[in-house]
């Protein structure tokens, strides 16, 4: 016995030490960092310890405009390419005909480069001198007037980027609930359809909860991903981001690392410590709700 | 609820690129059967049994031939509007609900009228489960149940709407050997209680002999024979029919008709009045072999086979398809030694088949 587990752990030793060196020691070292003040990387050096770091970003506005964006990014595209991705899966795995030619096109996106794909938004949204681009004209058709959407109003930004967000991520989505959706046993719709139950109550007492793991997983790192967004904002808006008032938690940490105000190692560190703390409680409170409506087989 | 089947048949579009013959899984069915009967279609893997079987579910369409439960033309008419109760070959209880919500289930989709309030539901659920003797086990999931438990889940979810018919696709094959004898009387006390018209799939001739009313004998998709249990086991229309039914299977024989009489090889076995001269197959149930010193029969002896009841005698014999296997009383005490044996054959356990056509040709064969 005792032999067996000194051999078990030899067997992790190389797992433990990676994960240890590149995950746990950076996680402990940035929760360290941003309760020491005034940390200058280059000089090693800091004045005191303290809760100054996390007390200044949490009263710093970029921060605060940062975590808003985050926030308001979350409770709009998780929910909205979740059900989106539903509705179409849904909808392939109904069709016969044609199906694998629309799965193509649905997974584009997801091998497109992400900075390709904001140049194209930018075709669609973006107001110059010479074009209106393509979505005000079309706006402009149906007798609206045009909006900027790369450097207007606040609201038309935000719709611009959880757009952007949500076509982004629903191709995977989709991948993932369509191969849900084929590997539920046909007989248990057979058996429904026998019973007489209506489609609508089929898939919200059957379909769903079948694949109701998948779903759960989707939300879960869809949770995660939203709140982890900065790349998807850059495409669009560029790396100046505060000035554009769309940047986000991740965004501000490394502006506060490299960006124009960078080298506040410090202040980085007490808002990833701030995210993390969102994204644990966040997804606790996930994995609560999911006891209830999640039926592992 | 009487269900009649008139000339229904089922092609499917033939998948091969070389042969683009239609498959026909269900050729030309017509029968009818009786008010509060259970059925049993029975025949090999592939037969159309299942397709038989989903056409009444109206799972599947059938491409011509109409069907009628009771004077309803019923062929239109989609699977939710049947009215029938399935039960599938492996359940398909919803894992994710429990056995209480799996019985009331399709109670939950009446709608209008039949609509039914939840304690009326639970009253329903609960005679259904009580029927089928699983009341104490309405809060578990169907993973928590064994093979037998899930099945009479299943067949409580199938009665509790009160189907004009009832059908089960391999009710028992998931089921150990003890608990399938056992089930399958339950299957048998279930419906004689309910009296609801209920057909079932097997390819085990044993359980359907056992419980069934009525069998239908099936062969690539075209009807052998319909009959009660023991009219087609004793009366087997060809020699497919009575090669399929009964265990251990009847053995075969060729042999000819010569001057009314009947030959095994150069062995006149049995007299058979009235019949021409022709070659024929000879099937001799297990059970109709009588061993006599001075039997008309020889065979040579291979192996004998204790089973308590009853003595199997294996022998072999040149002209018999394969080995020779006749069932004796245990009174006969048999002593175990090479060289030949003899028997005697019981005449009406005997059967002879044209060769040409494997059709039974219907005679008084006799001793002498």
């Amino acid at each position: 016995m005792e032999k067996n587990n000194l051999k078990a752990w030899l067997y992790l030793l190389p797992a433990i030490l990676f994960l240890g060196v590149f995950m746990v020691y950076p996680l402990i070292d940035v929760f360290v960092y941003s309760f020491e003040e005034g940390y200058n990387s280059a000089s090693q050096t800091y004045f005191g310890v303290g809760t100054y770091n996390y007390s200044y970003v949490l009263h710093d506005p970029y921060f605060l405009q940062a975590l808003k964006n985050t926030f308001i990014l979350v409770i709009i595209t998780v929910p909205v390419s979740t059900g989106l991705a539903l509705l179409i899966s849904v909808g392939l795995n109904s069709i016969k005909p044609l199906k694998e030619l629309y799965q193509t096109v649905y997974f584009l996106p997801y091998v497109t480069n992400t900075l390709a794909v904001g140049l194209v938004f930018m075709i669609l949204f973006k107001k110059t001198p010479y074009s209106e681009g393509l979505v005000n004209l079309l706006i402009n058709f149906f007798g609206g007037e045009s909006v900027d959407f790369i450097e207007g109003p606040y609201w038309a930004k935000m719709f611009v980027l959880c757009f952007y967000t949500v076509w982004v991520v629903l191709p995977f989505k989709i991948l993932i609930l369509t191969s849900a959706l084929a590997s539920v046993n046909e007989t248990y719709y057979n058996a429904a359809k026998v019973d007489g139950t209506s489609k609508g109550r089929i898939f919200t007492r059957i379909t769903l909860p079948m694949i109701s793991p998948t779903v759960f997983y989707l939300i879960i790192t869809g949770f995660i991903g939203a709140f982890k967004a900065y790349s998807d904002a850059v495409a669009l808006f560029g790396t100046d981001l505060n000035a554009a008032e769309m940047n986000t938690i991740v965004g501000y940490v490394y502006d506060m690392l490299y960006g124009n105000s960078g080298g506040y190692p410090s202040y980085a560190s007490a808002a990833a410590i701030i995210l993390f703390a969102i994204v644990l409680t966040i997804t606790c409170i996930n994995l609560l709700i999911s006891k209830k409506h999640v039926h592992y087989s | 609820m009487k269900v009649v089947l008139q000339n229904l048949t089922k092609k499917f579009p033939s998948r091969s690129k070389t042969n683009k013959q239609d498959v026909i899984a269900v050729n030309d069915f017509t029968f009818e059967i009786p008010d509060g009967q259970l059925i049993g279609l029975l025949g090999p893997s592939g037969c159309g049994k299942s397709t038989t079987l989903n056409l009444l579910s109206g799972l599947q369409k059938p491409t011509s031939g109409r069907i009628f439960f009771g004077d309803d033309d019923v062929t239109d008419l989609p699977a939710e509007n049947r009215g029938v109760g399935l039960v599938f070959q492996n359940y398909a209880l919803y894992p994710h609900l429990t056995v209480r919500q799996n019985i009331t289930f399709p109670l939950e989709n009446l709608k209008g009228k039949d609509k039914l309030t939840k304690q009326q539901m639970q009253e329903k659920a609960y005679e259904a489960a009580k029927l089928v003797q699983i009341e104490e086990l309405m809060d578990r999931k169907p993973s928590e149940l064994s093979g037998g438990q899930q099945q009479r889940v299943a067949i409580a979810r199938a009665l509790v709407k009160m189907p004009r018919v009832l059908l089960l696709d391999e009710p028992l094959s998931n089921l150990d050997a003890r608990l399938r004898l056992q089930t399958r009387e339950e299957l048998r006390r279930i419906q004689q209680k309910t009296k609801i018209t209920t057909v079932f799939v097997t390819h085990d001739q044993e359980e359907a002999m056992s419980i069934s009313d009525m069998i239908v004998v099936m062969k690539d998709g075209v009807i052998q024979q319909i009959g009660k249990p023991q009219d087609v086991y004793d009366d087997p229309i060809n020699l497919f029919v009575a090669k399929f039914l009964g265990t251990p299977p009847i053995n075969v024989f060729e042999g000819r008709v010569e001057n009314e009489k009947l030959y095994i090889g150069n062995e006149a076995v049995l007299s058979a009045p009235g019949v021409k001269n022709c070659e024929v197959y000879i099937g001799v149930r297990p059970e109709g072999f009588v061993l006599n010193e001075n039997g008309k029969l020889t065979t040579k002896l291979d192996r004998v086979e204790v089973m308590g009841r009853d003595i199997s005698v294996i022998s072999y014999h040149g002209n018999a398809q394969a080995a020779v296997r006749s069932i004796i009383g245990s009174e006969n005490r048999f002593s175990v030694g090479g060289g030949d044996v003899k028997f005697d054959l019981k005449p009406f356990k005997v059967d002879i088949f044209d060769k040409a056509t494997e059709k039974r040709i219907h005679c008084e064969l006799a001793l002498r």
